[in-house]
């Protein structure tokens, strides 16, 4: 292990820690190995940032199917028409250049003896920390008649790319005065007001496109996120276009039949034109077969984002069962930043310096109608607990909505230049 | 670059507006006490609508006599067409005495002559107004911020180190780049700018609630920090 600036500068309990524990890398090489599987908000950016502040220190390796990243986050601004597809794709050219090593593969095993991440292309990745950073999968049977088979007729929509382009061509397609259907996850999930953001933007397309047409939202929770501030805005935007069944009028009792087009919520049958199902959620699937996950979603460490089954494997973001953040992109980024030093330190020597997590989430409910909500949080023993936090104010101006709105974009433009550099 | 520029321009209307403007901004809290005695006229906030004088909701930057549906005397219009702008200065002037600014307006209110008070009520309306700190074409709504501050936590030498790490955070919305796009960019600040604009947040002088939040959790050195290491950002 070199000996660097860092090490020599560090000072205080961690410091002296890793000072005296170096790390010793089992076969003997030369550079410690961060392997990353996921190059989303969190896992690019963990990646990123380990290779930035080692300075060749590290190897670093992300590990993602896909050449062309498309952001879950703003894709439903995509749908109501604000925002192009090509706004929310990026490419992970600029990480390559910048000292990580990017593989293109699924990766479909993770040996924790050996300490290797095998792919699908056949090939194995070892690595001294392993980071996952896998996202959301869906939970098999969530919704009654749907399952991943049935996702061209009925899609998701809730990872970013080809399923928003279909949703939102099924939409193009409603005939006039037809029934966008929406069957909205239960707690916990990705994004805790994206569904409903997701309302108002396909509201706000068929305003101007097919404005007799009805959406009917079946939810199995008694109040979701932002809940008074979307009420309001559907009122004020979009009277009598939205019907929203929550748990109490039996939105939780739901059927699908992806082939004959119908909805079923407390028995009643409807015939829908396009139907979006976003069922309960899970870890990404890397995560169980890791064997850290417990239940649906992995447990951590609030300090550094370590799992509870293994201490040289850490879960970011949707897939981690951390405490008391959402699920969101702003949040596995503020993990990442967390792991990422936490790892760099344990590799290293660098200082360590404590946790400190936040949040923002920008809705959009009408064009320049922007309203969020955030918190800071910080580590406990038990737990990532919040701080503090804010939200929006029902009736606020439409200059302060026009702002958040604006400030939203600046923090699409500011996270995505943080995860890919 | 528009954090700067504010700081700038605010501290330097402090110091052509004269002694009523080194108040710098005063305490909202005090001030909503002291708005009591315009609630009869006039309402602010949330659901505030026209009564015998006009809402005062986004009062900073907007013309005299703009408020559609509200109907202002001739004088006040002539006022509003003569390119009267409710600004710090306009509207600190127009609470001393209203009619040294706007003669035969209809408002019959003798004005506050303590300029603490005027400072109070000023950073009460603030709160329903754009922030100028986060929307770079409004209006300044504050004079000469604080300039209150402790000399000792202007002179702490931030950790750079420390700032770097803490600076991540701040970089998930502004640009390492310096771009200021929706959100102002926070690099290449003077030291003592940064640290008196974080303070300022942190005491909920400035409104914008992330950052209000995002301050509020930094201690003193932590905020230098942060300071040391935007400073060279380049």
């Amino acid at each position: 292990m070199n000996i660097n600036r860092r090490l020599f500068i560090g000072s205080g309990a961690a410091a002296a820690t890793t000072l005296a524990a170096p790390t010793v890398f089992a076969d003997g090489h030369a550079k410690p190995r961060v392997v990353v599987v996921g190059g989303g908000a969190g896992g690019a950016t963990a990646a990123r940032y380990i290779a930035k502040d080692s300075k060749g220190e590290i190897d670093v390796t992300l590990i993602e199917p896909t050449r062309m990243y498309y952001t879950c986050f703003f894709s439903n601004l995509y749908l109501g028409g604000v925002k192009g597809i090509d706004d929310l794709g990026h490419s992970y050219g600029t990480l390559a250049a910048n000292g990580v090593n990017v593989v293109h593969d699924w990766a479909v095993g993770v040996d924790r003896d050996a300490k290797t991440v095998s792919l699908a292309g056949g090939g194995q990745v070892p690595y001294d920390k392993l980071i996952l950073s896998p996202g959301i999968d869906f939970v098999d049977g969530a919704v009654e008649g749907w399952d991943l088979s049935a996702q061209n007729a009925m899609p998701h929509a809730y990872k970013g790319g080809s399923q928003t382009e279909l949703l939102k061509a099924q939409m193009a397609a409603m005939p006039q005065g037809g029934t966008f259907a929406m069957v909205a996850p239960p707690n916990p999930y990705r994004c805790p007001p994206g569904p409903y953001e997701r309302v108002s933007m396909v509201a706000h397309y068929l305003k101007a496109n097919n404005p007799t047409a009805k959406i009917i939202v079946a939810d199995p929770k008694p109040k979701f996120s932002k809940m008074a501030l979307f009420q309001e805005g559907w009122a004020e935007h979009y009277e009598g276009m939205i019907d929203w069944i929550g748990e109490d009028f039996g939105g939780g009792e739901v059927s699908v039949d992806p082939a004959a087009m119908t909805v079923t919520i407390d028995g009643e049958v409807t015939n829908v034109d396009v139907c979006n199902i976003i069922p309960a959620m899970k870890a990404g699937r890397i995560a169980e077969i890791a064997g850290v996950t417990d239940g649906n979603w992995a447990p951590v460490n609030a300090a550094d984002m370590s799992t509870k089954a293994d201490a040289d494997i850490y879960v970011l973001g949707d897939a981690s069962q951390q405490g008391d953040m959402p699920k969101s992109g702003y949040a596995a980024n503020s993990q990442a930043k967390v792991c990422a030093n936490a790892v760099r330190g344990a590799l290293t020597g660098a200082k360590v310096f404590p946790a400190k997590f936040s949040n923002t989430c920008w809705s959009l409910i009408d064009a320049n109608d922007g309203v969020k909500v955030g918190a800071t949080y910080e580590a406990t023993d038990e737990k990532i607990a919040k701080v503090d936090g804010f939200i929006s104010a029902t009736g606020e101006s439409a200059e302060l909505r026009k702002a958040t709105y604006e400030e939203s974009e600046g923090w699409y433009a500011g996270i995505t230049a943080d995860m890919f550099g | 670059m528009f954090g700067r520029l504010c700081i700038s321009l605010t501290l330097a209307a402090g110091v052509v507006a004269g002694p009523n403007f080194a108040q710098g901004v005063g305490d909202a809290d005090k001030g909503a006490e002291i708005f009591k005695k315009c609630s009869g006229c006039h309402q602010v906030g949330v659901g505030a609508s026209d009564k015998v004088g006009p809402h005062l909701n986004g009062i900073f930057g907007s013309p005299a006599a703009a408020h559609e549906g509200y109907r202002y005397s001739k004088s006040m219009t002539r006022a509003g067409d003569d390119g009267l702008i409710w600004t710090a200065e306009t509207l600190d002037a127009y609470l001393e005495n209203p009619r040294a600014l706007v003669s035969k307006t209809r408002m019959s209110f003798r004005g506050l002559k303590d300029p603490a008070d005027r400072a109070d009520v000023l950073a009460y309306l603030r709160r329903f107004s754009d922030d100028p700190a986060n929307i770079p074409e409004a209006e300044p709504t504050a004079i000469g911020t604080d300039h209150d501050l402790d000399p000792e936590i202007l002179a702490l030498v931030g950790d750079a180190e420390y700032g770097e790490y803490l600076a991540s955070e701040c970089l998930t919305c502004h640009r390492a780049d310096g771009a200021a796009e929706g959100i102002p960019s926070i690099t290449l600040w003077e030291t003592e700018d940064f640290v008196i604009a974080m303070h300022a947040y942190k005491r909920k002088l400035r409104p914008h609630p992330v950052m209000q939040m995002m301050a509020g959790r930094l201690n003193d050195e932590e905020i230098a920090a942060l300071a040391a290491y935007f400073k060279d950002l380049d």
